[in-house]
């Protein structure tokens, strides 16, 4: 299966009840296949006037308790941030796959992972979190699906899949698994008609003195708890490692490709892959920062994603970027150069 | 002694923030004593705007969602779509729908959602400080027209009932007021019927446009308000059954 489609069935078996979406290369397998597969499930599928309305179907359905998501590339994405923050201010569960694509502005169709900032540090006002998973193959993207539902129902948070044009598009064999996970909390604030029980309300308006900040501290715990909690975050070849790179998603791939090209060459070089993008592994790599020399930020953008290594190995270690944006690529040959060069400007 | 009248359990007892002379408040009980007397309290989820009745689920008692600006035909969709036994509303201003609003009502009566629209014109945006909006009249003084609305640069009133009675995805579409209590009267059986229409499964959209008085903005007394709808307002927005 292509990613788009394996993600798309992935969120079927994990119960998503509604999907509303807008049309956006380089994710249209997603609606296609949604559209086909919600009608034979009998569930929900609405092609949406635009991303700004799909991302307030998602709203509407999630405020009845139901597990729906939506898909879109790096454009629709920012027509959805208004939606977002809505979400994240009602404490609304949702999920949210974006497919990267290059840009800014229109960019082009090409894979990329200029939409780091935008996802991490949430690209709609206020202050709020959302989980962001970044997978780095067809099925970890299938697998980060009922993981985002559960994390989303569990926490009332928008939890956003950050996926990009290669993984959407490749084609890789994927396992399926329809088990549940995680015991979950009653929604019992959703909105089903008020039958046997006073109102609920769903709301992000907090006008009386001090209520919006009391609501922010609380949003904030629940964000540490998060933090405590869900960090995913894969290791390779760190032991003896003197130089790490630092990788998500398909760069953290060719990444691992380099690794194993650098160390053929007798260079010791670890790969540290985030999963979570946010909550971010910092604790690990300001561990790392303790041991190695060098890290290296490798990412399909000007560097993003280093500014949260940056912040992690706080000024202990150089850490350097080799970034490819607009729709570029990183290859193994050009990371072994650019490991090559930094250990050689380190005097090893 | 007969009770010949008593207010409905679905309007909560408690003071409302609106100005005096405002309409909000008459075109709230409407709704209220509609969802009671078709007893659907119970399975009624209402949506609530930004605008003057952003807190519209402190005096309604029902489920409730307060949604962003002009966005409540999509997440009732949303709602609806997933809950067919709920009967979903959406309470939206001129501002919210008439402006910045147009592509979700105009997208969600295209698709024939089966929902009902209480639509309050009151010719400005009120809860900002009374601004011009789409639906404001020619030469009306506002803050953003300090000199009288002017077709050049500044349009005309925008007739998005007229609009939306076009396509084939509304089922029932009227222009009421409140400026009388005969046109009180007709405007509650107009919403009765949008509500009654969705109960039913009627293949569309109901929407009921209700010209609401804005005395604050429109800077009169509530009394010449409510002249200045028969008078002025309905000129533009002809108090009518559209569709249905």
């Amino acid at each position: 299966m292509c990613g788009n489609e394996a993600l798309a069935e992935a969120a079927i078996i994990a119960g998503c009840d509604a999907y509303f979406g807008y049309p956006i290369t380089p994710q249209n397998e997603i609606t296609a296949y949604m559209s086909r597969r919600m009608a034979e499930e009998g569930r929900v599928f609405v092609q949406s006037e635009s991303e700004l309305a799909a991302i307030n179907m998602v709203f509407g359905a999630a405020a009845t308790g139901k597990r729906t998501m939506t898909s879109s590339s790096s454009p629709g994405i920012s027509l959805m941030q208004e939606g977002m923050s809505y979400l994240a201010g009602a404490e609304l569960p949702a999920v949210v796959v974006n497919v990267m694509r290059g840009g800014p502005g229109l960019g082009n169709i090409a894979p990329s992972q200029g939409d780091y900032f935008q996802a991490t540090r949430g690209g709609g006002h206020g202050d709020y979190r959302t989980v962001v998973l970044g997978p780095s193959s067809v099925q970890e993207l299938a697998d980060c699906m009922p993981l985002a539902f559960d994390l989303a129902d569990q926490y009332r948070i928008t939890v956003m899949v950050l996926a990009d044009g290669i993984l959407g598009q490749m084609m890789e064999p994927v396992v399926l698994d329809p088990k549940p996970r995680r015991a979950l909390p009653a929604k019992d604030w959703a909105l089903t008609g008020a039958k046997g029980r006073g109102q609920n309300i769903v709301r992000s308006l907090w006008l009386a003195e001090g209520a919006l900040e009391e609501l922010n501290f609380r949003l904030q715990a629940k964000y540490r708890e998060i933090q405590d909690n869900e960090v995913i975050c894969e290791e390779y070849q760190l032991d003896d490692a003197e130089t790490v790179i630092v990788a998500y998603g398909v760069a953290a791939r060719i990444a691992r490709a380099a690794v194993d090209k650098a160390r053929e060459e007798g260079i010791k070089v670890g790969l540290i892959r985030p999963v979570t993008l946010w909550p971010f592994p910092s604790e690990l790599i300001s561990a790392a920062a303790e041991t190695f020399r060098l890290f290296l930020a490798v990412e399909m953008s000007c560097g993003q994603m280093i500014e949260d290594v940056q912040l992690a190995v706080a000024g202990r270690c150089p850490v350097l970027l080799h970034g490819r944006p607009g729709g570029g690529v990183p290859s193994v040959d050009e990371i072994c150069e650019k490991i090559q060069e930094m250990t050689i400007r380190a005097g090893r | 002694m007969k009770t010949v009248f008593k207010r409905t359990g679905v309007l909560k007892d408690c003071p409302t923030h609106y100005c005096p002379g405002c309409g909000h408040g008459i075109a709230h009980r409407l709704v209220a004593e509609v969802v009671d007397e078709l007893g659907i309290q119970d399975r009624t989820i209402g949506i609530a705007p930004v605008g003057c009745a952003v807190l519209a689920y402190n005096y309604l008692d029902v489920d409730m969602i307060e949604v962003a600006h002009g966005r409540a035909p999509a997440v009732a969709t949303g709602m609806k779509r997933t809950n067919p036994e709920t009967i979903i509303f959406s309470y939206q201003g001129d501002g919210d729908l008439a402006a910045i609003g147009t592509a979700e009502i105009l997208h969600a009566a295209h698709r024939a959602e089966q929902l009902t629209v209480i639509f309050i014109n009151n010719a400005v945006f009120g809860m900002t400080g009374g601004q011009m909006a789409p639906t404001t009249m020619l030469g009306q003084v506002t803050a953003t027209t300090p000199a009288g609305r002017n077709s050049t640069g500044e349009g005309y009133p925008l007739q998005v009932s007229e609009i939306l009675a076009l396509l084939p995805g509304t089922v029932y579409v009227e222009r009421c007021a409140l400026s009388s209590v005969s046109r009180i009267q007709q405007t509650k059986a107009a919403m009765k019927h949008a509500f009654e229409l969705q109960i039913d499964g009627a293949p569309g959209l109901s929407l009921v446009e209700v010209l609401s008085p804005c005395p604050t903005y429109w800077r009169m007394s509530p009394a010449k308000a409510m002249e200045w709808i028969e008078e002025t307002m309905s000129k533009d927005f002809p108090i009518a059954r559209l569709k249905g």
